[in-house]
């Protein structure tokens, strides 16, 4: 290493700073990552469960939920995200403490994550709503007639017919909505919830080397999103075995 | 729409009374919450909206300018173009606008006063502001993202639409200019409208480096009055205008591209 050190003079102290070990801040970062890949895989689970009832609900919903549904997708849509998570962290653990004051019970202390996903999550459902909408809705209607000819119920024309046939036209869009979920994340820094960009904004602040850590930061969001980029298009893959390419 | 078709729309008896109950929210939400701070703030307010769309519409004005190079290399482009502009796409969308906006204020601007040509030059003054910052991040973020929608529109024109173009003696610039350019936009549009909309949505960030747009304004009434919602409520209900504003913008916008096409 020591040839690689005089060929290059920062490189040493670059390593030293993100080195995994306290006086290296490398370790603070993995677990900000950690932290941030956890809230986005939640987030995105959240989301596909509102998504799949919204979408059923929008498609098979009477009017009324189908209006509740549209004010719920076309608002989370058109206010920024930042504004959406301050006001339900806010709103959210305010309303919850008042209902168990008034149900009698102790108030509670709401954990970062659990907050987070929550918060993220709803904004994730209202994108896989119109996405799984989208995409039950291009499966032609005689499958889900020949489904019903064949004396299937609902829930298992579903499960058996509709899922697999929308699943890859539904792919591309879901792995967006999971790039967005992991950059998303990073808007709770700025509710002060130590994911890796604030990890990140921590040691580059104490350290005063701004641009190694951010550098560092983007690269380990890169690694994220491309790899799993890689994994959706296996899937995607995976699913549409058999099928005519387009 | 016509007056009749709304008339439709609007009088069924559920949507007459979810109206109702959204009314008697409004109502409770204007006699019941707090806003008595809105007088000493209106002013300031006015200058965040404005500074709001003025770094809307110049960043995506720049963004867009950078994004034409950056589809046209990736879609035509010799590969010592395509590769870079493929890397600085997948760079940008791969990462949280929020890095980049930082790296960009904290680790660029970190770098600048070590270099005595940048202090002494007429640049400094403005460099030592926040907004240019805002401004390149959000223009570049734009650029990522619409290079990468435009690589598909350009793509998406005909190869016979360019032939014919050639062997009518056009030449490579008039070709671009009348040709495939107008139809790949036309083609865009509708994407276009929608990143513009997110583009709205991302201002926001750049209330975290001291540029004082209208989301910085309702977290200053916050921390000078301790009113936590309903400066939030209002400065949804203003996002909401904008975006309403933009779609309606676009829609008008692809009308009028759509004059004279068939189907």
């Amino acid at each position: 290493m020591d040839w690689l050190y005089a060929l290059w003079p920062g490189l040493e102290t670059t390593v030293g700073l993100l080195s995994l070990q306290p006086p290296g801040w490398g370790g603070n970062l993995l677990r900000g990552a950690l932290a941030s890949l956890q809230i986005a895989l939640g987030a995105f689970a959240l989301g596909l469960l509102i998504g799949t009832a919204g979408a059923l609900g929008k498609l098979h919903g009477g009017p009324v939920t189908r209006d509740l549904l549209s004010v719920y997708t076309v608002v989370v849509r058109a206010v920024p995200e930042l504004i959406l998570i301050l006001i339900l962290y806010y709103a959210g653990t305010d309303l919850l403490n008042q209902a168990l004051r008034a149900l009698g019970q102790r108030p509670v202390e709401i954990s970062g994550v659990v907050a987070g996903i929550a918060v993220l999550g709803i904004v994730q459902g209202a994108y896989a709503t119109e996405v799984l909408r989208g995409a039950i809705q291009s499966v032609p209607r005689g499958q889900h007639e020949a489904a019903r000819a064949y004396g299937m119920g609902a829930v298992q024309t579903f499960r058996r017919v509709t899922f697999p046939a929308m699943l890859p036209l539904a792919l591309p869009g879901l792995s967006n909505l999971w790039l967005i979920a992991t950059k998303d994340t990073a808007l709770l820094a700025i509710v002060g919830f130590s994911e890796l960009t604030l990890e990140t904004r921590q040691a580059a602040g104490s350290t005063r080397a701004y641009f190694t850590f951010f550098l560092a930061a983007g690269a380990l969001y890169l690694a994220m999103t491309l790899l799993s980029g890689r994994i959706f298009g296996w899937i995607e893959a995976r699913y549409r075995r058999g099928q005519a390419a387009q | 729409m016509t007056r009749q078709r709304i008339a439709e729309e609007v009088f069924v008896p559920h949507r007459i009374i979810m109206i109702a109950l959204a009314l008697g929210l409004v109502i409770w939400a204007a006699l019941s919450l707090r806003w008595d701070w809105i007088p000493r703030y209106y002013d300031l307010a006015l200058q965040g909206i404005w500074r709001t769309l003025w770094l809307l519409g110049l960043s995506c004005l720049i963004g867009f300018a950078l994004a034409v190079p950056l589809g046209l290399a990736q879609a035509a482009g010799p590969r010592f173009l395509a590769a870079p502009a493929r890397a600085f796409c997948t760079v940008i969308r791969g990462t949280p606008l929020l890095l980049q906006l930082w790296l960009i204020y904290f680790g660029v601007g970190s770098l600048f006063p070590q270099f005595p040509w940048i202090r002494e030059s007429e640049l400094w003054p403005y460099l030592r502001q926040a907004w240019p910052y805002a401004l390149l991040a959000l223009s570049l973020s734009f650029a990522g993202y619409e290079g990468e929608v435009l690589r598909g529109a350009f793509k998406s024109v005909g190869a016979g639409q360019l032939e014919a173009a050639r062997s009518m003696g056009m030449g490579r610039i008039a070709i671009f200019r009348r040709i495939w350019f107008p139809q790949a936009l036309q083609r865009a549009l509708p994407t276009l409208g929608g990143e513009t909309v997110l583009q709205l949505k991302a201002t926001p960030l750049v209330a975290t480096i001291t540029v004082i747009e209208i989301y910085a304004v309702s977290s200053r009434v916050r921390q000078d009055t301790f009113i936590i919602y309903e400066p939030l409520l209002l400065l949804a209900v203003v996002y909401m205008v904008i975006a309403g504003l933009l779609a309606l913008m676009f829609k008008l916008l692809e009308q009028r591209f759509n004059r004279g096409m068939l189907g």
